[in-house]
């Protein structure tokens, strides 16, 4: 039975900050670009993105790029890739400016420079102290950055596929990438979007976790579709969980809280962070944080009833500076934890929040694969954002980096497939004739599973694995009964059942094709989690304690087939300057 | 606790319904939007759209008990008992709770939600002080969830002609934005007897913002610069 066939130059997944930005260089350089998007575009999680965008502008005081650099180098705990991270803090300053071109509304200093606050892990002179490099938009930096790019793209007349959910990627005999199947939930209609370039764009997966910032949206949909079809996923046992979600409701609070000079307090009423990071205290990576913030509750000093969280104390900024630069926390505070933030602290526990792994790709966004003994591009693919993984952010990520991460890379990987784009000439490969086959048989099998699981349980089965196994703090025999757990949940995502069956807008459809691909990034969390016999950056091993340069300075690949793993070195070599040689961390 | 919600599915159903449903909110419930992915693991035919549930995304916009608002920030304590919920109104409903919201954002397109500067760009940030950057405050906040034009009397009788609270909010926004250098084509299109005028200062929308803008002082503000611009 043959598909429908939409044919364009480029089809983006994902209209998120790196899709946006991505489409908007291939739709200004007169590319016929297709967006496919499960939410109208400015509804993209990075709309929740709250403390800003790493730049050395240099606005407030002496800044660079190299320092720049070397944050982040230290930050990835030396698992990033120095030449994808060197590449990233040069780009940085340019695409934020940018950024101001196309309309977004930063704050400004008296001089009209746009404002920059203190943020994690962001120092001067390498180390020495804490230096002023996110530029923010109070703190709804996420939201007015997405719907700038959103703006930009409606003024290049960029094509929008609003609550279009790609399904699988289609693939050449020989591995070329030829563009997504795709669900129209308004019809129910399957379509074969058929591409010259694909970018996934589709952000991270942290609902495989029961407690998570992240929206209900981020399930991990382009690792599913890659790892379905054969590439592998990096680095995928390294999961940021962030310092300060709000307890029991999982919302984000932003480090720009600590930034603008807020702190973390245990029950005794002591600044605990103090202890563990002389230097940056409160501003330390965000892995160092919410290590120190589990300690502190663990060992019994944590605050409540159950004592299961710390506190965020800021009434000291003084009611003008949070109605001014932390309005959006205030809010979130009092609908969600029921306290005012001017009067009294906010309740935070450390929370899921980013996933550090993803597609494996280079600098220009081409997703990367082994092949014999060395690393090829797959020909037509690309992958950026929060799915990607270049690898800039290693084992942990600094605040402020992923909005400079979207922007410098979804720029990047849209240069790159303009180039590929043009170099390809006017036809579209043929498709392979068995093209909607295999998406039609996930939908067909849904359609008429009977006696099978129910999407909600199982999924909620994932989540709590995830979260019991595999959290701030690892151990060996929790990873071990996890890896049984998530392989046996594996066999129950194969036989999901749906009550309803109606086309139009089948919301129900949606979430068991969105629990495919939670349960492929919960595998691969997992058995990689497993397999890595070290402490590194978000990874904290109770039987490993110590980073382990000697056997474990390599990055993770999870294969679907089977669970195989194989590893690829760190690129320790930047572009230009010397490497940072690893050493150990201290803040 | 009841919950009566409006169901379509215009698959099987003539015409739209009310479903009940009854949930005793358990203590992590504490939102609407808790309350329904709860009934929606009872009944996975409820569609809805949901996804940050912060109320920073505006997917969750509905009217609850006769007043429009997000599921995800409308505490279930400060609800009755019984509550009753429908799409938006004065859009097409495509199935239970999701409205089609095309004209909505042709609206919102049709303002030129950008900033117009046909100048040269400098090699640095274009420079605005802390002033003028405060006129955008309450204006670009908007998160285009539609609970204000939807409670719009004139928007439900000319969602083609009258761009609306939110259109208009955005209109002034990029009004009101020192690097915007189109204020006079923007009054220029404005000027109409449907686009602008439509507004009649019935202020439903102010009342129902989840975030607490004022699309009325905006829309006073253009007319007022269309004011200073005739004499």
């Amino acid at each position: 039975m043959s598909i429908p066939v939409r044919k364009f130059d480029a089809v983006i997944v994902g209209a998120g900050g790196s899709g946006m930005r991505a489409s908007l260089e291939l739709a200004q350089a007169g590319l016929r670009v297709a967006v496919l998007s499960k939410v109208f575009p400015t509804r993209s999680h990075t709309v929740a993105a709250q403390g800003g965008i790493g730049a050395a502008l240099g606005n407030m005081g002496e800044d660079s790029w190299l320092w720049h650099m070397y944050d982040t180098v230290k930050g990835s705990d030396y698992l990033g890739d120095q030449d994808a991270i060197e590449f990233m803090c040069r780009m940085a300053p340019e695409t934020v400016i940018e950024l101001e071109h196309y309309g977004m509304p930063f704050d400004r200093n008296e001089n009209g420079t746009i404002y920059q606050r203190p943020f994690g892990g962001h120092s001067a002179n390498f180390g020495e102290k804490p230096v002023q490099r996110s530029s923010c938009a109070a703190d709804r930096t996420g939201h007015a950055m997405l719907h700038t790019l959103y703006q930009r793209n409606v003024l290049a007349k960029t094509q929008f596929f609003v609550e279009w959910m790609a399904l699988d990627l289609v693939r050449a005999d020989d591995g070329q990438v030829l563009g997504v199947t795709a669900l129209e939930m308004e019809t129910g209609e399957i379509v074969m979007f058929h591409a010259k370039a694909t970018l996934f764009a589709t952000g991270g997966a942290g609902r495989i976790f029961a407690s998570s910032t992240n929206a209900f949206i981020n399930t991990g949909d382009g690792l599913g579709m890659a790892a379905r079809a054969g590439i592998p996923l990096e680095d995928m046992e390294f999961w940021q969980f962030h310092p300060t979600g709000v307890a029991g409701a999982g919302v984000l609070i932003t480090e720009g809280v600590r930034g603008e000079g807020g702190y973390l307090l245990n029950k005794d009423g002591e600044r605990f962070m103090e202890r563990y990071a002389p230097t940056m205290k409160d501003l330390a990576s965000r892995d160092v944080v919410s290590r120190a913030m589990a300690t502190e509750i663990k060992e019994g000093r944590g605050v409540g009833e159950h004592g299961d969280h710390v506190l965020l104390k800021l009434d000291h900024l003084g009611l003008e500076t949070i109605d001014k630069r932390l309005p959006g926390i205030r809010e979130i505070a009092m609908k969600f934890a029921n306290v005012d933030p001017v009067k009294q602290p906010i309740p935070v526990v450390p929370t899921v929040h980013y996933q550090m792994g993803g597609i494996p790709t280079n600098f220009h966004g081409e997703v990367i694969v082994p092949a014999s003994a060395s690393q090829v591009v797959v020909p037509g693919f690309y992958a950026a954002g929060e799915c990607g993984c270049a690898s800039i952010h290693g084992a942990n990520r600094l605040g402020t980096n992923s909005l400079t991460d979207l922007l410098v890379m979804g720029k990047s990987a849209g240069a790159a497939m303009i180039e590929y784009i043009r170099k390809s000439g006017n036809a579209h490969r043929e498709l392979p004739a068995t093209v909607g086959d295999f998406s039609r048989s996930r939908i067909a099998r849904l359609d008429s599973q009977s006696g099978g699981e129910d999407v909600h349980e199982v999924r909620s089965e994932i989540q709590r694995t995830m979260q019991a196994h595999c959290g701030v703090f690892r151990f060996p025999d929790l990873l071990e009964q996890g890896v049984a757990k998530i392989k046996a949940l594996t066999d129950r995502v194969a036989r999901t059942q749906i009550g309803d069956k109606s086309k139009v807008f089948n919301t129900a459809r949606v979430e068991a094709l969105e629990l495919d691909n939670l349960m492929e990034t919960a595998r691969a969390t997992m058995v990689s989690a497993l397999a890595r016999q070290e402490s590194r950056g978000a990874h904290d091993r109770a039987d490993f304690h110590k980073r382990d340069d000697v056997n474990w300075l390599k990055h993770t690949l999870w294969f679907r087939d089977g669970d195989r793993l194989d590893y690829k070195p760190v690129h320790l070599k930047p572009l230009t300057v010397p490497t940072f040689e690893p050493k150990a961390r201290v803040y | 606790m009841k919950f009566r919600i409006q169901r379509f599915d215009p698959d099987r159903d003539a015409k739209p319904y009310f479903k009940e449903y009854d949930l005793e909110p358990g203590p992590s419930d504490r939102m609407l939007l808790d309350a329904l992915v709860r009934i929606k693991a009872m009944d996975d035919s409820l569609s809805l759209r949901r996804s940050c549930r912060e109320g920073v995304c505006g997917s969750d916009a509905m009217n609850i008990n006769g007043k429009n608002g997000l599921a995800c920030t409308t505490k279930l304590a400060d609800l009755p008992n019984v509550v009753t919920l429908k799409p938006l109104a004065g859009l097409p409903i495509i199935r239970d709770l999701i409205v089609d919201m095309t004209l909505f954002f042709q609206q919102y397109h049709s303002v030129k939600p950008y900033v117009i500067d046909n100048d040269p760009m400098p090699e640095r940030e274009r420079l605005q002080s802390p002033a003028q950057r405060d006129e955008l405050d309450g204006l670009y906040e908007c998160i285009l969830c539609a609970c204000c034009s939807t409670s719009c009397p004139s928007f439900w009788w000319n969602p083609d002609k009258f761009v609306g609270p939110a259109g208009l909010l955005q209109a002034y926004r990029f009004i009101a934005d020192s690097r915007d250098k189109a204020t006079n084509e923007r009054l220029d299109d404005l000027e109409d007897p449907y686009r602008l005028f439509r507004c009649h200062t019935i202020m439903n929308c102010v009342d129902v913002c989840p975030k607490g803008l004022n699309p009325t002082l905006a829309i006073g503000r253009i007319r007022e610069l269309l004011v200073k611009r005739a004499v």
